[in-house]
């Protein structure tokens, strides 16, 4: 028993080692520099919380922070709203089941870069070629180059992209419901509305909650769609947090400033997801 | 369920859906193969010739092969060390969470699912770089390592189902830990690896982030990398742009198209643990 032990321990241990190395250690290192003036290189001093205090100041993280929640909570109603109906709608009785779930789920196998790439180019090229042939004035210029507008893009490109995911976890809830419910309620002569809100939806609120969590999760740290489409442009319009971290920190010598943006950053998220749990597990305890 | 009819409307509303997302791929296939002369006309068009000119030009000019060959080895070693390591390190926490340390350390590991990568991105790559792990293998293992966090948590769930017993009759027969956890466990958590190789996969091979800020040599970069990197050069040149996206885009859609139901379902299951 006790050679056992120690077989556990010697799999544990370096598993533990290594990522405190490459994990926890960088985070501790990233609190730590959030209370110097590092610029990345060269010496260093502690300057307390000014660090902190700037970033609430700074007109370009404020922004930032605003554009991030705009597109992560917009994207995340859009992303619900749409892959729940899509599942619902694979989960009945349709022609070419097979075919049609694989075509939903295809975009969650793709590079979110090069699917910016692609959509780059249909918002830049191909949509104002349709607005001029048809003479539409609002697709005739690229939302891209649109301070007010360039963010639709990128919702429409991470929309396009995480329903896949969205629709396979909510058709995973789906089935588990059994039909005799539905007959059920259709003796009691309930319509497909009330079907939906009596029944489907209180069944699958686990999985709602899950999505709304996730989802909100993912879009906050938004990256790769921006590079892709707009580079966080025009202007600094559509700079998320995370890209204002990477240049700032990396290109910017603003090592020590984007640590502790990073630090408010991660507080943000986690009070965001605390409050969102709390709010849909209320929601399923009242409907459940 | 089976009373009912097909319902066309459904069917039909999923198919006009379903064209949302195969529009973009239609795109890039057609463009990929059109001239630079034929972009002014209309872009529904299809190509006049099939020709593979733009094709070649992309693989010379993004070194196309090499890029494929570094996110094919990463992909590769990634996979098969994520599914061995980090399925032993489950094994040991799922048999020992009765012991506080492992307790703590599934706790530990689930806990930084919730820290997104930026926030530890600035300090990792100056201590990575410090230590010359700015290259493919460094990346390697950094996947590995973070790997840890998602797949301790879906690997214990699936552990906890398989009844201690099977592993009691293994040691009364003599086999050690180590050799119930390869002839017993290992092969018994076969879809629970085959999920975890799957969603490690698509990790691996989709991934931008990491190698942008990890990589410093060109040489190194992976395929989604050498798109951002020929960006400024590309503009010009739609049809090499999109020649050259295609091909990184086609070896995932290739695989995907035969093996769509195991993938569908390895990350269902992933999903719902």
């Amino acid at each position: 028993m006790k050679k056992k032990n120690n077989v556990f321990l010697v799999i544990a241990i370096p598993a533990f080692i290594l990522f405190f190395i490459f994990h926890s250690y960088p985070a501790l290192q990233g609190i730590f520099y959030s209370f110097t003036d590092w610029k990345g290189y060269g010496d260093w001093n502690f300057v307390g919380l000014k660090n902190y205090l700037n970033v609430f100041k700074d007109g370009r993280a404020g922004d930032a922070y605003v554009f991030t929640f705009k597109f992560a909570m917009v994207s995340t109603i859009l992303v619900n709203i749409i892959s729940l109906a899509v599942a619902i709608g694979l989960n009945s009785k349709i022609k070419f089941h097979k075919t049609l779930r694989a075509i939903y789920f295809l975009p969650y196998i793709l590079s979110i870069l090069i699917v910016g790439f692609i959509f780059n180019f249909i918002f830049a090229h191909f949509l104002p070629q349709i607005g001029d042939a048809l003479g539409w004035e609002f697709l005739s210029r690229n939302i891209l180059g649109n301070p007010d507008l360039a963010w639709i893009g990128i919702v429409v490109v991470a929309v396009w992209q995480a329903v896949s995911f969205n629709t396979i976890l909510y058709l995973a809830g789906l089935v588990t419901i059994s039909e005799d419910l539905y007959e059920a309620a259709s003796i009691d002569g309930a319509g497909v509305w009330t079907k939906f809100w009596r029944i489907t939806f209180p069944l699958i609120a686990p999985f709602f909650t899950i999505n709304m969590v996730l989802s909100l999760k993912n879009f906050l740290m938004v990256f790769d769609q921006i590079v892709a489409l707009t580079g966080g442009g025009p202007g600094k319009s559509t700079e998320s947090i995370s890209l204002l971290i990477y240049r700032g920190g990396f290109e910017g010598g603003e090592f020590a400033y984007q640590s502790a943006n990073a630090v408010i950053y991660f507080i943000v998220i986690i009070i965001f997801s605390v409050i969102q749990l709390k709010f849909l597990n209320k929601r399923e305890v009242e409907n459940g | 369920m089976n009373r009912k009819k097909n319902s066309w409307l459904i069917t039909t509303l999923l198919i006009l859906g379903s064209l949302v997302i195969l529009f973009p791929l239609y795109l890039t296939v057609t463009i990929a193969f059109k001239t630079p002369l034929e972009m002014a006309g209309n872009l529904l068009a299809l190509p006049k010739t099939w020709s593979f000119d733009n094709f070649a030009q992309a693989i010379e000019m993004t070194n196309f092969f090499n890029a494929f060959k570094n996110s094919a080895f990463v992909t590769f070693f990634v996979v098969i060390f994520t599914v061995m390591t980090n399925s032993l390190v489950s094994y040991a926490i799922a048999r020992n969470m009765h012991k506080k340390f492992y307790k703590f350390l599934y706790f530990y590991f689930l806990s930084a699912m919730f820290i997104p990568f930026p926030i530890i991105m600035l300090p990792l790559v100056k201590q990575t770089s410090a230590w010359g792990m700015d290259n493919l293998v460094g990346l390697i293992i950094l996947y590995i390592v973070f790997n840890l966090s998602f797949n301790v948590f879906i690997y214990i769930g699936y552990i906890k189902s398989i009844p201690i017993e099977l592993e009691e009759a293994a040691i009364m027969d003599g086999a050690s830990t180590w050799g119930v956890f390869w002839k017993v466990i290992f092969p018994l958590l076969a879809p629970m690896n085959a999920t975890v190789a799957i969603i490690t996969s698509l990790g691996a091979w989709n991934d931008f982030m990491l190698p942008l800020v990890l990589l410093s040599d060109r040489e190194m970069a992976t395929l989604p990398l050498v798109q951002y990197i020929f960006q400024s050069q590309f503009s010009t040149d739609y049809n090499l742009a999109f020649a050259s996206y295609l091909m990184a885009l086609a070896p995932m859609i290739i695989v995907y198209i035969f093996a769509q139901k195991w993938i569908i379902s390895g990350v269902m299951k992933g999903s719902i643990k």
